[in-house]
């Protein structure tokens, strides 16, 4: 689970790291107020971001620089309700522009690999972190943490002179650990400072001093230690969330909405990516990735046939179950009760082999399913299906 | 011969007394794979499967009494990650963790603690392994499995099931199939799988089943290129009509520089001389035409 730069923010800040104060702001006058209170603190400017979950903000024209409470209202304006990759900006971060001397990159993130936690660092901060991998990967530092130690002092030290940050040693070393402390306090799967920067800061006798800061920062939530996690649960963004994912995880089904014609409802992630595979090699286009997950009963399966049907794009079902830990008589249950409770009707084709699958065949014949015994055949079918289908108006059932 | 579960597996079962432990437990003792005991902390002293297997409070004592040399984890996501460490600290030289749903910084301490005790974790989020004719562990179905010479390793359990179908159907046996995990940090890789059957006489051919994300596949495809030149082997990788960025982080592409798309993992594989299926139903025809006798 992503989450915005703000809540991010407030994370490190809980772990003791230097985070420059910012408000969020929902309204160009909350825009104003907060602008005003920024530079009665002494900011000469203040910056104005939106909070969206997707990247490329800053080339979209959702981070601004404002020199004065109005001119940061009007930007306000412009950048709330601003559409970003297809997310509307609904708030933007207000806080003090920042007078950097110098950016870098660190990043604590899990390293599938080598299974640890990896601290990458690189000295050309600010920009986007894949090109500096592309291009120069030299120019990335990178250091695993313990598995059980942790990321040890001389360790952060060693990342800190890598990335010449010898001048602030002693703050680099206390960020670096930060970092993956967060990480393991929220067990967050990335910690992402782009922006740290080296700032200056007016003191208060008219002389400047320089310090080390988090000026971004980027987190996401690993989804499975949520459930220990109940406060940060809270930190999940409703506004940018398709209300037919959030209804899918509320029933602890995968769901990803896609553009086809064809609803999909597999056990098992892989096989529902293959079966999406399928149905585009038979010359359709899969409606949506849907993973009932393992050891799914009949409810889960109505859940999931909802799903799929409040996709008014969709002219077929492909069933698809290979029982294991599934039992397929329960899915067939399942669809018969869903089918008998939909009110949409469109073609369905079912496969279920696997564990129990001679007593689903049973109940899908009596009640009357169109059946596939390979996968190939039945991405065929549904491809059919849906040709045969599309165009005409939905036919709707009588039931309700 | 076969790798990880055979003749010689005596086989624990943790979490025996729950729904899934149970029903699965049924079913591999049906399959003729040798289960010495179960574990259930409260419950030792008592029984499960109508009597046939004794129940234990701890693995230690499962491994005291019966010489349990292999394990198989049921437990719920929550107490898992101890469950596996209980293993390896009994001395379990094999555990597989069925468990999904585990958090992935726990997974990278519980790994660590694997490694030291100098055992082998297979999973988590796994679906086991089997060795046809011989014993299997975990819930692959035993019916769909034919016994044969093609080792087959996968990230995913219900695609596995659906490859091997159509290995069996097309007459094409297993010596042992082994599904991984697909969680971002699992106890044991495709590479390290693919060094076990390049040391195991009854595997001929080798059959890698990956998905999108992370860089195992290119991995597994540069070892199979260094170290397994005349080994007959077939690929299938799922995930090549998958959005992009649905599923993979931001972090996982800068580790792999721009690895984790299908049309990567494909290109890595086919860059070692291996053939990948546009669907599992082409296995078959791929491994015979890479030179497996089937």
């Amino acid at each position: 689970m992503k989450i915005q730069e703000a809540d991010a923010k407030q994370l490190l800040v809980a772990q003791g790291l230097p985070v420059p104060p910012w408000e969020v702001a929902r309204t160009p006058a909350e825009v104003r107020a907060a602008a005003e209170r920024v530079l009665a603190a002494g900011a000469d400017r203040v910056v104005v971001k939106a909070q969206v979950l997707v990247g490329g903000r800053g080339k979209a024209g959702g981070v601004r620089l404002a020199d004065d409470a109005g001119e940061a209202e009007a930007i306000g304006r412009q950048i709330l309700g601003m559409d970003i990759k297809g997310i509307t900006v609904r708030k933007v971060l207000v806080a003090a522009a920042a007078d950097i001397v110098k950016e870098f990159y660190l990043a604590a993130v899990l390293d599938r690999a080598a299974r640890r936690v990896l601290l990458m660092g690189s000295a050309e901060g600010g920009i986007e972190i894949e090109q500096v991998a592309a291009e120069r990967p030299d120019a990335i530092v990178r250091i695993h943490a313990h598995p059980t130690a942790g990321l040890l002092d001389w360790q952060a030290r060693q990342m800190a002179f890598a990335l010449g940050l010898g001048g602030h040693v002693r703050a680099a070393v206390a960020i670096a650990r930060g970092l993956v402390a967060t990480m393991v306090a929220n067990d967050a799967d990335l910690v992402e400072i782009n922006p740290l920067a080296i700032v200056r800061e007016p003191g208060g006798d008219g002389t400047f001093a320089e310090r080390l800061v988090c000026l971004d920062a980027k987190i996401s939530l690993d989804d499975s230690a949520l459930p220990r996690h109940p406060a940060l649960e809270d930190l999940r963004d409703l506004d940018e969330e398709d209300p037919t994912d959030r209804a899918a995880r509320a029933e602890g089904i995968s769901f990803i909405k896609l553009d086809g014609s064809i609803g999909c409802m597999v056990n098992g992630a892989g096989l529902a990516m293959t079966t999406m595979d399928l149905v585009k090699r038979a010359g359709g286009e899969p409606a949506n990735f849907l993973d009932i997950g393992g050891g799914a009963r009949s409810d889960k399966v109505a859940s999931a046939m909802g799903l799929i049907l409040a996709d008014p794009n969709v002219r077929a079902i492909l069933v698809n179950i290979f029982g294991g830990i599934t039992r397929g008589d329960e899915v067939a249950r399942g669809l018969i009760e869903a089918r008998a409770m939909q009110a949409r009707s469109v073609p369905m084709v079912v496969r279920i082999v696997g564990t129990n699958a001679e007593e689903a065949g049973r109940l899908l014949r009596e009640a009357r399913f169109e059946t596939a015994a390979s996968l190939d055949e039945a991405a065929a079918k549904a491809v059919a299906a849906a040709r045969a289908t599309s165009g005409a108006p939905t036919e709707v059932s009588s039931v309700s | 011969m076969s790798i990880l579960v055979g003749p010689d597996t005596r086989l624990v079962v943790q979490g025996i007394t729950g729904r899934e432990g149970e029903f699965h437990s049924r079913a591999m003792l049906e399959y003729g794979t040798r289960i010495v005991a179960g574990v259930t902390p409260g419950k030792g002293g008592q029984s499960a499967l109508d009597g046939r297997v004794p129940v234990y409070d701890t693995v230690a004592e499962a491994v005291r009494q019966h010489a349990a040399n292999a394990s198989c984890i049921y437990v719920p996501a929550a107490g898992a990650p101890d469950a596996i460490m209980e293993a390896a600290g009994a001395g379990i030289a094999t555990i597989f963790c069925i468990t999904e749903g585990i958090p992935a910084l726990e997974m990278v301490r519980v790994v660590a603690v694997v490694r030291e005790a100098g055992a082998r974790l297979i999973g988590p989020n796994c679906p086991g392994a089997t060795s046809p004719g011989e014993a299997k562990v975990g819930i692959i179905p035993g019916s769909i499995h034919r016994r044969g010479s093609v080792g087959v390793v996968s990230r995913s359990g219900t695609l596995t099931y659906e490859a091997v179908q159509a290995m069996t159907d097309a007459g094409i046996g297993q010596s042992t199939c082994v599904g991984i995990g697909g969680d971002p940090i699992i106890g044991t890789s495709f590479t390290e799988i693919l060094g076990l059957f390049k040391e195991d006489p009854a595997t001929e051919a080798i059959v890698l089943i990956g998905e999108i994300g992370g860089a195992a596949e290119e991995e597994a495809a540069a070892y199979a290129g260094e170290h397994l030149r005349g080994m007959p082997m077939a690929a299938f990788i799922a995930g090549r009509t998958a959005p992009e960025g649905k599923r993979m982080g931001h972090a996982g592409a800068i580790i792999s520089g721009g690895a984790g798309t299908a049309a990567g993992k494909v290109a890595a594989l086919e860059a070692a001389g291996i053939r990948v299926a546009a669907s599992p139903t082409e296995i078959p025809s791929l491994l015979r035409a890479a030179g497996a006798a089937a």
